[in-house]
């Protein structure tokens, strides 16, 4: 079923289209990583059990189911976004989301909504008392501006056709039937597309260099190595909409005369591997991968390689070394990988995000996409919102959107209703932004004169419970373990900041330890070799200056205002909820609790191993953290 | 010197791949999700067998996290610890996971080869922090007490396959 010029594309695309549009309904399963452990699998399963019983309607598999009676098409789709609210079930044509479902509720859906018209709520989303039946009325949603994640949620993401509905190759078409190589690298040039995966880049100047070189051996590289903690844009680009970004990578090769390509992965997403697995192999079925591409002299192949845990791999010497089968170590620059990158051939490496914005250009052209967001950060961005905020999830935001608007209107707020303390942006390679920055625009160019970068897009918020010293540690120690340990400042200055780092959260702290810090992270900054070593000390160095307070508290008082370092907790009861049972005290290793039965108990803060074991005992919750008290 | 059916089986995925240095990283991957560890035989002999130095293949082996020369455990947990499930308390469910297998210092494999415990960075789960894996499946928003009633229901599932 090889597809052999752009007729027969468009034909199955409006065959496809119309036939989607004719199916009564269509229930949308989410089948991402967080709502499948969830249990979703088995609401796609009961789902299914149920269409096969119900003799009024018919279940639709393909374009060539008959019709007469209602057709209901049960698809698993790709990631919504919406994490915090999964499972999540979207039905079509209305557009209804259900969130939290549970098996139990299948039958629900499928009697009322499906065969009745009728909208089940308790299922529906509700915030301050409104109801939302539509995914697109939900805030959450309504606030965003969803381009790159268009598809994610609303296809079947394992098959290729539902994305040739939706416009899927369409520009791969243009680009090889109506346009030269150098015409495609001028449009992406004059786009301004910058690199989604921390850089910002400039996307077609990297293309045009490659396209410029004597060799002709040529390869394009996905880096789909997203190592950020706290970072899972790429993921569900990977797992929801597969097909954009392997047009984008084609697109690519085609513009720069690459015939052959890889994809990176890491070996921690493994259901976008086996996605992406299933994507290549359907589209080499149609011949839109592989030999004479749309029937046209175009040919290219592409591979998948898994990743084997190291987030250095991330980088983008590292990450070449690595497919080649090599340790994964950054070299030393030039020559860059746009001259000499895979196997020494001239090599463009791109993110996920950046190749699915590639076809919408191609598209609706570089106008329309400057059109979008601030002059020098064209376009839109996708966040992971997670942390200490109450809708967690997957948000796509033209460049340039506020943090306070991303926190506040789409986020939902902080989590309980808490005072917002910082948030931090770009992982172990970013900074972290306090309170008077809620009104910074998210793009390349503010952040960067802020001292923070957009980095992958990872943005973890955190409220008065989580301690800036201990963050701080935590980076420094995931930099720290995974230092390639081929240059010495990243090494083993990682090291001395993270053991002075430890030493601070350990209640040792030194009077100079501040100074210390300061100043080896200035001697990895500027000469570290690859820019993951340059950035490992950016966390420490923003906590510093935003929370210097809490650093002195820690070194000179002995104090965690948020009560997280052990070392410095004060365990205090709550003389209210108190029933003065003894249990504290009969379970404490150190007889720190004393008290007369039926009263209040106390706790010598001086005798305390701060074990917490009084907590677990607790049958009344009177026990708790100073600082930590909701 | 292992049996003969683990070099039968590192040719079977040999034989999938290409004898070059680049599929070095893919065959001892495919070797490790079928042995559910690394024999260093096997490596050497791979090594061998797609034409580079054992050295080499040693130093690719072992600056990769995600290969183990030792045996795992039955039951792979990986607890989280990315900057979302760190910030939202992942650290208390190791600890309780830990004491409650009776792991302590370096050992992160008990004695009944049931369990290895690991951290990872991050499993790109963040919504649903803090997270578990067990062999790949995602246990979402634990706590650890939840860690302990999964770990109890591990133990029972394994006594039933007995």
């Amino acid at each position: 079923m090889r597809i052999e010029n752009r007729d027969q594309l468009n034909e199955i695309s409006s065959r496809m289209a119309s036939h989607m549009e004719q199916t009564t309904h269509r229930i949308l399963i989410c089948a991402g990583t967080g709502c499948l452990s969830g249990g979703s699998a088995k609401i796609y399963e009961k789902m299914m059990a149920l269409a096969k019983e119900c003799p009024q309607v018919e279940i639709e598999f393909g374009p060539e189911v008959a019709h007469g009676k209602e057709t209901v098409g049960i698809k698993k789709s790709g990631c919504h976004g919406f994490c915090e609210m999964g499972p999540l079930v979207r039905i079509e044509p209305a557009g209804i989301l259900y969130t939290k479902v549970k098996p139990e509720d299948c039958e629900e859906i499928f009697e009322k909504t499906v065969l009745g018209n009728e909208l089940v709520d308790r299922l529906l989303y509700k915030q301050e008392g409104v109801t939302y039946p539509t995914q697109d009325e939900i805030p959450f949603y309504k606030k965003q501006t969803r381009l790159v994640l268009k598809n994610c949620g609303h296809i079947d993401a394992e098959n290729i056709e539902e994305s040739i509905a939706k416009g899927g190759y369409q520009a791969l078409a243009k680009v090889l039937f109506d346009m030269t190589p150098e015409e495609v690298v001028d449009l992406v040039e004059e786009s301004n597309l910058r690199g989604r995966g921390g850089g910002g880049f400039q996307t077609g100047y990297k293309w045009r260099q490659v396209a410029r070189q004597k060799e002709k051996v040529r390869y394009v590289v996905c880096n789909g190595d997203e190592g950020d903690p706290g970072a899972f844009m790429d993921r569900s680009i990977m797992e929801g909409d597969p097909h954009k970004m392997i047009e984008g990578i084609l697109i690519a090769a085609y513009a720069v005369s690459a015939q052959e390509g890889y994809i990176y992965v890491r070996a921690e997403y493994p259901l976008a591997i086996e996605r992406l697995k299933n994507a290549i192999a359907q589209a080499e079925e149609r011949g839109l991968l592989g030999e004479r591409i749309l029937g046209t002299v175009f040919s290219f192949r592409l591979h998948i390689n898994r990743g084997a845990g190291a987030f250095v791999c991330g980088e983008g010497s590292a990450l070449t070394a690595s497919i080649e089968g090599k340790r994964g170590m950054p070299r030393v620059k030039p020559p860059r990988t746009v001259e000499q990158g895979l196997f020494e051939k001239p090599t463009v490496l791109n993110n996920v995000e950046t190749y699915a914005n590639v076809p919408m250009i191609i598209t609706n052209g570089a106008e329309w996409f400057k059109s979008i967001g601030p002059e020098g950060s064209p376009g839109t961005k996708a966040f992971a919102l997670t942390g200490s905020v109450k809708n967690t999830g997957l948000i796509e935001v033209p460049m340039g959107t506020s943090l306070r608007e991303v926190i506040y209107d789409i986020g939902g707020g902080i989590k309980d209703d808490q005072e917002f303390k910082a948030v931090q942006i770009g992982g172990p390679s970013g900074g972290c932004l306090i309170q008077t920055d809620l009104n910074i625009n998210l793009d390349f160019d503010s952040l960067k004169k802020r001292g923070a970068m957009i980095g992958s897009g990872g943005l973890v918020v955190m409220d008065r419970h989580t301690c800036m010293v201990e963050v701080a540690r935590f980076f420094m120690n995931f930099t720290q373990r995974e230092s390639c340990g081929k240059c010495v400042p990243c090494r083993e200055g990682t090291k001395r900041m993270l053991d002075i780092l430890e030493r601070i959260v350990d209640g040792k702290g030194q009077e100079d330890d501040m100074e210390h810090l300061a100043t080896l992270a200035d001697m990895i900054q500027n000469t570290a070799l690859c820019g993951l070593g340059k950035s490992a000390p950016l966390p420490v160095v923003s906590t510093m200056q935003a929370f210097p307070e809490e650093y002195k508290e820690h070194i000179f008082e002995k104090k965690c205002r948020a009560g997280v370092c052990q070392s410095m907790r004060t365990y205090v009861i709550d003389k209210e909820k108190c029933k003065g049972c003894s249990k504290c005290a009969r379970n404490c290793p150190v007889e720190a609790i004393h008290g007369e039965i039926r009263k209040p108990f106390t706790i010598d803060s001086t005798v305390c191993i701060k074990c917490g074991s009084c907590v677990d005992n607790c049958p009344f919750g009177a026990i708790s953290i100073a600082g930590q008290e909701v | 010197m292992l049996d003969q059916s683990y070099y039968d089986k590192a040719d079977e995925i040999i034989a999938c791949h290409t004898r070059e240095e680049h599929s070095l990283i893919p065959i001892i991957q495919d070797i490790q999700t079928a042995f559910r560890y690394l024999p260093p035989e096997l490596l050497s002999y791979v090594a061998k067998e797609i034409g580079i130095t054992e050295a080499k293949a040693f130093s690719v082996a072992s600056f990769y996290e995600n290969f183990s020369f030792e045996p795992k455990g039955k039951y792979v947990i990986k607890v989280c610890d990315g900057t979302a499930c760190h910030v939202r308390k992942s650290v208390p469910i190791l600890e309780r996971i830990l004491s409650d297998l009776g792991l302590t210092g370096e050992q992160r494999t008990t004695a009944d080869m049931l369990f290895t415990v690991e951290t990872v960075s991050c499993l790109g789960a963040c919504g649903l922090a803090p997270v578990v894996t067990v062999n790949d499946e995602v246990h979402p928003a634990m706590t650890p007490a939840a860690a302990t009633e999964l770990l109890k229901k591990l133990k029972e599932e394994a006594a039933n396959e007995n």
